[in-house]
């Protein structure tokens, strides 16, 4: 789909290519703790390298970890479309560290590295706040160190969390992102070591893959639900690699039952799909869209709103083989430009 | 003051067959199973009134999650009075057959020998005091899930008693239900010819969601749905039909809308990961087509209404799957005359998903 109209891309990783990428931004203490301790980093359970989704062909073939490069990055997707502005959002498993201390340091590193090697070197790139999210108050601090930064533009949240996020024990987190007029990136994976159904542990990856969605599904009720846009009317969160098309099906379910037990939750005074529409936003791929494109249109239309949904290469991660694959469907112009950079420029005030 | 509302004064419903696919009984009290359980499970029941995974504590919308009209007259519990059962529900219905679903927590017992005797328990009574007094009654047959021996031996003990139409799982169990662990439960299923019906609730031990324990009852209740989507990937991802190609799964009380973006979802996935499991030879939307059939309540109701026809043209195989249910007696009973959406349904759908697809099913 290479064009003039501008693209904004809003899923892109970065992947720290190993520890000693990091080293540079860590104390002399926490160099000692990972040479004594031979720590390689963060397990990325999430994207295991080989498997087919982790990374598209072309980036494969490129030198060094997918995703690792920002050289290749412009080559294989910042020039190529080419992309007016590319959100990182780095997926460094920090909350799968239990050390709180080694946590924290990891998460400075990351932010640090990313300022150093990504936004400092390419002005079409914006990112992510990477945090100890399992440890609100220390996410909180980095938020406040780095969040000034015009850099960065979301806080990074992996979907899989030990409790739901409008659970209060993570507010420190939404007041520090309100407070700097960042928003909320909901990604894909997350390492918090309880089971990621609410079954019990599933054995295969496919399973964990798929089941993303019901976690972000989870996440959205959550945070309506608790009250979290209640309380901060500015509060927006972005679905990032989570899948759309259930989205409908799902506000007609939480619609439903706000009408039979708001009294539980007396906060809420909309019907949950009013907040969805004001306060959220959804990256297209995965697109996870049904086999007729007439029946996508359909979808997008039960969105109830046009402003919804973000366009994202989800680079390097492999979910379509060509350009013209990543929005296969016949949209109208002025819908199809929201879709590629409107609603992003308005929703992260680019 | 309590008021039942007034049937609807469109007629257009009555012409057609009822059948209602998600009915609970209740015990009287919680005595009631004394007479079908062995002394010694007398004493423990006494001692520990069952001893299940602690934690999970949502009050519900109403007592019982009743409807506030459906204590009988004696005061006993929603549910547990046959005559008040017929009167308010198969009565005033129409109701031409209905399922039970027990939901007495047998299979949810940390002592799983202690589950076995409540599932044997229950099934006598199912028999004794519901099915044979009510030809319009049919049961699911009630086990021990989590030991999949104890349960094979119950499907083998009653499976062939013409009142059972399936076996009764629920959602939430300890391990997602295409684990091993439960392959014996499908091979007696197999065997005595009855399709497994997974309803809503039950408690595994863990976290109720993929992401840990969330505060409100209407994150339990409004979030069952994820729990359903996860057991349709395990099955689909474990190769349970590949296993048990004659196997049939009714999903009750979980909704449906999700059916069709899950499938797009795992089709997706499948092309892409399926080197990870060699066993799944088809593409998960054609098992979901072939093996799945899902209860209408809570119904769904898109914003609206003509959502509702795109959501059975978007995933087709819905229209021969959905069956109604009221669920009976709970607080979001669905009532036959009003629970589908007020639009156009295409030719013959309405009257198969009132009857005719569990007509079908239960071969009725």
């Amino acid at each position: 789909m290479p064009t003039d109209a501008p693209i904004i891309d809003c899923d892109i990783h970065n992947v720290v290519p190993s520890i000693d990428a990091l080293l540079p931004f860590l104390s002399e203490h926490w160099r000692e703790y990972i040479r004594q301790s031979a720590f390689k980093g963060a397990p990325d359970n999430a994207y295991p390298p080989q498997m087919p989704t982790t990374a598209r062909p072309d980036a494969r073939s490129a030198s060094g970890a997918p995703g690792s490069s920002l050289d290749v990055l412009r080559a294989q997707v910042l020039d190529a479309w080419p992309i007016e502005i590319g959100i990182l959002n780095c997926a460094y498993a920090i909350d799968s560290i239990h050390n709180p201390d080694a946590a924290a340091a990891m998460a400075a590193a990351v932010n640090d590295w990313q300022v150093a090697e990504w936004l400092d070197k390419e002005p079409r790139l914006r990112a992510s706040v990477v945090v100890p999210s399992h440890f609100p108050d220390l996410a909180a601090r980095e938020i406040e160190r780095v969040g000034g930064q015009p850099g960065f533009v979301q806080v990074a949240l992996p979907v899989r969390a030990e409790a739901p996020y409008g659970n209060r024990r993570f507010l420190p987190i939404f007041e520090a992102a309100v407070r700097h007029d960042l928003a909320i990136g909901i990604q894909f994976g997350g390492a918090p070591g309880n089971p990621p159904t609410g079954t019990g542990w599933p054995s295969y990856y496919i399973e964990d893959y798929v089941g993303m969605a019901q976690i972000f599904q989870t996440q959205v009720l959550s945070m309506i639900v608790e009250g979290l846009f209640d309380r901060f009317s500015g509060l927006r969160v972005v679905l990032i690699e989570g899948g759309w098309t259930w989205l409908p099906s799902l506000m007609w379910r939480i619609d439903k039952d706000w009408k039979g037990l708001r009294r539980e939750v007396p906060w809420n005074t909309r019907l949950p799909s009013e907040y969805i529409k004001q306060h959220m936003r959804l990256t297209i791929q995965p697109m996870d869209a049904p086999p007729d494109a007439r029946h996508t249109l359909q979808v997008i239309d039960q969105l109830g709103s046009d402003e919804l949904l973000l366009f994202a290469t989800d680079y390097p991660h492999w979910h379509f083989d060509t350009p013209e694959e990543a929005l296969p469907v016949p949209l109208p112009p002025h819908r199809k430009r929201k879709i590629m950079a409107d609603n992003a420029r308005a929703f992260y005030r680019l | 003051m309590v008021v039942t509302l007034p049937r609807s004064e469109d007629i257009n419903w009555t012409a057609r067959a009822v059948i209602d696919g998600d009915i609970h009984p209740a015990l009287a009290s919680p005595k009631s199973l004394d007479p079908y359980l062995s002394q010694h499970w007398r004493a423990h029941r006494q001692q520990l009134s069952g001893f299940s995974y602690s934690g999970a504590t949502y009050p519900r919308a109403n007592p019982n999650a009743a409807r506030v009209d459906s204590w009988p007259p004696n005061g006993q519990p929603p549910g547990s009075d046959l005559n008040f059962m017929r009167e308010q529900l198969l009565d005033e219905w129409d109701i031409e057959v209905g399922v039970l679903q027990p939901l007495l927590g047998a299979g949810a017992q940390r002592n799983l020998e202690y589950g076995a005797a409540m599932s044997h328990a229950i099934n006598d009574w199912l028999l004794a005091e519901w099915l044979e007094p009510e030809p319009r009654l049919r049961a699911s047959l009630v086990i021990p899930y989590e030991d999949a021996d104890l349960s094979a031996a119950e499907i083998d003990r009653v499976g062939d008693q013409p009142g059972f139409v399936q076996i009764m799982l629920v959602i939430r169990t300890s391990e997602p239900l295409g684990r091993r662990k439960y392959w014996k439960i499908y091979e007696a299923a197999v065997r005595h010819d009855l399709p497994i019906g997974i309803h809503f609730g039950g408690a595994g031990g863990g976290p109720i969601t993929g992401t840990g324990w969330p505060s409100f009852y209407i994150e339990d209740h409004a979030g069952m749905s994820t729990v359903f989507q996860s057991q349709v990937v395990s099955l689909i991802c474990e190769g349970v039909f590949e296993q048990f190609p004659t196997l049939k799964v009714i999903l009750v009380e979980g909704g449906f809308a999700w059916l069709g973006p899950l499938a797009w979802r795992l089709d997706a996935a499948w092309r892409k990961l399926r080197s990870e499991v060699p066993h799944v030879k088809r593409l998960p939307s054609e098992h979901i087509s072939e093996h799945f059939w899902l209860t209408t309540q809570p119904m769904e109701e898109p914003d609206r209404p003509e959502y509702f026809v795109q959501m059975l043209e978007h995933f087709p195989p819905l229209a021969d799957r959905l069956m109604f249910a009221t669920d009976y007696p709970h607080w979001d009973f669905d009532a036959p005359d009003s629970a589908l959406p007020r639009v156009r349904l295409p030719q013959g759908t309405h009257q198969k998903i009132m009857a005719e697809n569990a007509r079908a099913l239960y071969r009725l």
